[in-house]
């Protein structure tokens, strides 16, 4: 049972086909907004899920839950596999996976009252809950937070943060086993997100749900997360757990990322330099060959353009797509990088924010990489 | 008083359906309230038209040989032959009542008009909402369609088909004559209306369709029914109410102008077009033909547009929470 996880992600691609308008629509080409992604959550755990915008992650959410099909790859839920059901052999598989949105204005139908947003699981899941519906939603709302007086109150009367939490009594209304949690609180004020992700998480430990948290920034991620994923250009990069992934990070675009959360002291804020990767992120209609992050990568060497950096472990719980991977040793130093010539590279609190650091040092789990997990002969 | 007015309006807005938010802004608007009370009067009489004209002693089909002249059959006395037995006149030649006849009028027009707004709101409704969710080839195929229809030169066809095909309802069961006349303006009127409509509804439901609120919904569970009842269509009160508005009058004003081309209906059935087309031959000599039916046909249009401006006024998200 337990040895399962309860969501296994394998290989994974979702392309969108891009037509001409029109009666007779030509095919101009795909948007491979996911290419290839594997990952599993495991049963109460929160995998946190983070890249750019436009990388793909809502992509990745909405395949899972089959909201849009994928075009290849296998999704496992729960032991059961969903990627090839039927949209009528779906609805049972519903009850088990939900999702928050990011958007609480748009998540919510503005004509619906509180009380019939939230009873609308039950209703199309044909739920009877002890007590009657109305009960169950009012012991929803309270239990997220929200006045259960306010039954008969439209989504327009509520602010930002109330309507988050709408959207999670919503979710947790039929008890999921797994929430694909799309940016929950980006749109909220920075007071309000720490709330939302405090309910996540106490509603995590009241009945062991998993998440699939997906976030533009790593800082929010710290919060929640066991484990991280880093996704680039339609590809996860990077995956460890928390604690690797923040203090010994091994992809360039993971530093690039840990580097632009703001510092909490501003003089150090000030101090210290920021990886800014040069361009934009390239169309997913035409990636870049090799190693999709090449064109913007400070690493890059002629063999990233040619070759794909297969993801492998490169120790227990981490694994790395990338052929040059960033190690103990370039920390802080100057290394060359043909696309952008000499870089300075963040010192050690960049990314590795101090009370992060302060965690690992008591649990002695410092320390420096070592270079048979790096894994790549051409370096060392 | 000025503070307990801010403090009226400061108090908080309780959770209120679209239904009410409308009834709440349209109740306070005193031009609306009156116009609104003038149609709905209108609707009694023109639904109680027959008891009235009893009450009144009126008749729209009993011609009235006393009250014209043998000769000729001009009404006998001014304005069309005011009288105490007629009191807004007699028809020339006939001596039928006139204000029987506008009552019965009324009758036919809002008979026409409203029917065909109801299935043009109906098929617009229904077409735009499968255009726009639906997507793909069934949207551009409907696209196609609607762009034929609104490319067709409408008055003209109307006018070209209208004795054929009125034949053809007939021969389909309808009775012959005005029945099948009626039918023929109100199936006009629609289906050359719904397009208008199902490209509003359209646009309106590919904004929706992207809406995370439908995403949420499938997420749950919910079957394509569902979602298009219960998460799409609410949203669409709106604009369909103020579409629906704002139609009506024009399908009264345009069913007098087709009745006026003469594809109306006939004697001794008369509707607001007919009487009007009648009033031209005897303007010079009675002008109160021309008048009496003209200014309830403007009273009529201009109460349903002032009527659906406050409507779409009231909904509008830029005047406040809706
Ligand atoms: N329905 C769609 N049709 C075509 N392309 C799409 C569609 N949805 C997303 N895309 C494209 O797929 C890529 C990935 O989009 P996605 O929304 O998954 O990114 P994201 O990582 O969630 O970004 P954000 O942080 O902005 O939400 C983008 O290039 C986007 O333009
Ligand atoms: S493979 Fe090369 S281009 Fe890609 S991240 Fe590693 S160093 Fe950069
Ligand atoms: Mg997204």
């Amino acid at each position: 049972m337990s040895d399962q996880p309860l969501l296994r992600v394998s290989n994974l691609k979702t392309y969108f086909p891009v037509k001409s308008g029109g009666l007779f629509r030509r095919s101009l080409g795909q948007v491979k907004a996911v290419d290839g992604v594997s990952f599993d959550v495991n049963a109460g755990e929160t995998l946190g899920l983070v890249g750019e915008s436009g990388c793909g992650k809502s992509t990745t959410g909405r395949s899972i839950l089959r909201l849009i099909d994928p075009t290849s790859g296998r999704i496992e839920l729960d032991g059961v596999d969903v990627t090839d059901l039927s949209k009528k052999e779906l609805v049972p598989f519903r009850r088990t996976a939900q999702m928050i949105f990011q958007d609480p204005y748009n998540a919510l139908n503005p004509r619906h009252t509180v009380g019939s947003i939230i009873s609308g699981p039950f209703q199309v899941q044909k739920v009877d809950p002890p007590g009657g519906v109305r009960a169950a939603v009012q012991e929803l709302m309270e239990r997220v937070g929200l006045n259960p007086e306010h039954y008969n109150r439209y989504p327009s009367e509520f602010s930002g943060g109330q309507r988050q939490r709408i959207g999670i009594a919503r979710a947790i209304a039929l008890r999921p086993k797994l929430i694909v949690c799309d940016e929950p609180v980006s749109a909220l004020d920075v007071s309000i997100q720490a709330q939302i992700v405090n309910l996540l998480k106490d509603l995590q430990e009241d009945f062991g749900v998993s998440y699939l948290f997906v976030a533009h920034d790593l800082s929010v991620v710290r919060q929640i997360s066991q484990r991280v994923a880093v996704m680039y250009l339609g590809h996860i990069v990077e995956l460890a757990s928390r604690e690797v992934l923040y203090t010994r990070p091994l992809h360039p675009y993971t530093h690039a990322l840990l580097s632009a959360i703001p510092l909490p002291d501003p003089d150090r804020q000030k101090q210290r330099e920021q990886i800014t990767l040069n361009g934009d992120l390239p169309s997913p209609m035409n990636p870049p060959s090799g190693c999709v992050f090449h064109t913007r990568c400070f690493r890059a060497e002629d063999r990233c353009k040619v070759e794909i950096p297969e993801l492998v472990e490169v120790a227990p719980g981490h694994v790395l797509a990338c052929h040059f991977p960033m190690t103990e040793m370039v920390i802080g130093t100057r290394i060359e990088g043909p696309n952008s010539g000499l870089v300075e590279m963040p010192n050690r609190d960049i990314e590795a924010p101090s009370e992060v650091i302060a965690d690992m040092a008591e649990e002695g789990r410092g320390g420096p990489v070592t270079a048979d997990y790096v894994g790549d002969p051409d370096r060392d | 008083m000025a503070i307990t007015e801010s403090v009226a309006k400061a108090a908080p807005v309780a959770g209120r359906s679209l239904r009410q938010v409308v009834w709440s802004r349209v109740r306070h608007d005193k031009v609306a309230m009156t116009c609104l009370v003038i149609l709905i009067l209108l609707y009694l009489i023109a639904i109680f038209a027959p008891l009235i004209c009893k009450v009144i002693g009126v008749d729209p089909y009993a011609f009235d040989g006393a009250s014209i002249s043998d000769s000729g059959g001009a009404p006998i006395g001014d304005w069309g032959g005011i009288s105490r037995a007629h009191p807004l006149g007699v028809e020339w030649g006939t001596g039928r009542d006139i204000l029987a006849q506008l009552l019965f009028g009324l009758r036919i027009s809002l008979l026409i008009a409203t029917s065909a707004t109801i299935i043009t709101v109906f098929l617009g409704t229904v077409i735009g909402i499968v255009s726009g969710y639906a997507g793909g080839r069934t949207d551009a195929v409907i696209g196609r369609s609607m762009d034929l229809i609104l490319a067709f030169p409408f008055l003209l066809i109307i006018l070209a088909l209208s004795g054929v095909l009125t034949q053809r309802l007939s021969s389909l069961g309808v009775p012959e004559g005005n029945p099948s006349r009626i039918l023929y303006m109100i199936l006009v009127l629609s289906v050359f209306g719904w397009p208008y409509l199902a490209r509003i509804v359209r646009g309106q439901v590919l904004s929706m369709r992207e809406r995370e609120y439908v995403e949420a919904a499938i997420a749950m569970g919910a079957r394509t029914p569902r979602i298009l009842f219960r998460e799409i269509l609410p949203n669409l009160w709106a604009p369909i109410l103020v579409y629906a508005t704002l139609t009506l009058p024009t399908y009264i004003a345009t069913e007098a102008a087709l009745s006026f081309l003469g594809i109306g209906v006939l004697p001794p059935d008369t509707s607001f077009g007919a009487m009007l087309a009648n009033s031209v031959s005897y303007f010079s000599v009675v002008p109160s033909y021309l008048f009496i039916p003209g200014v309830v046909l403007v009273v009529l249009v201009v109460t349903f547009n002032l009527v659906g401006d406050a409507v779409r006024d009231a909904l509008d998200p830029r005047s406040g929470r809706v």
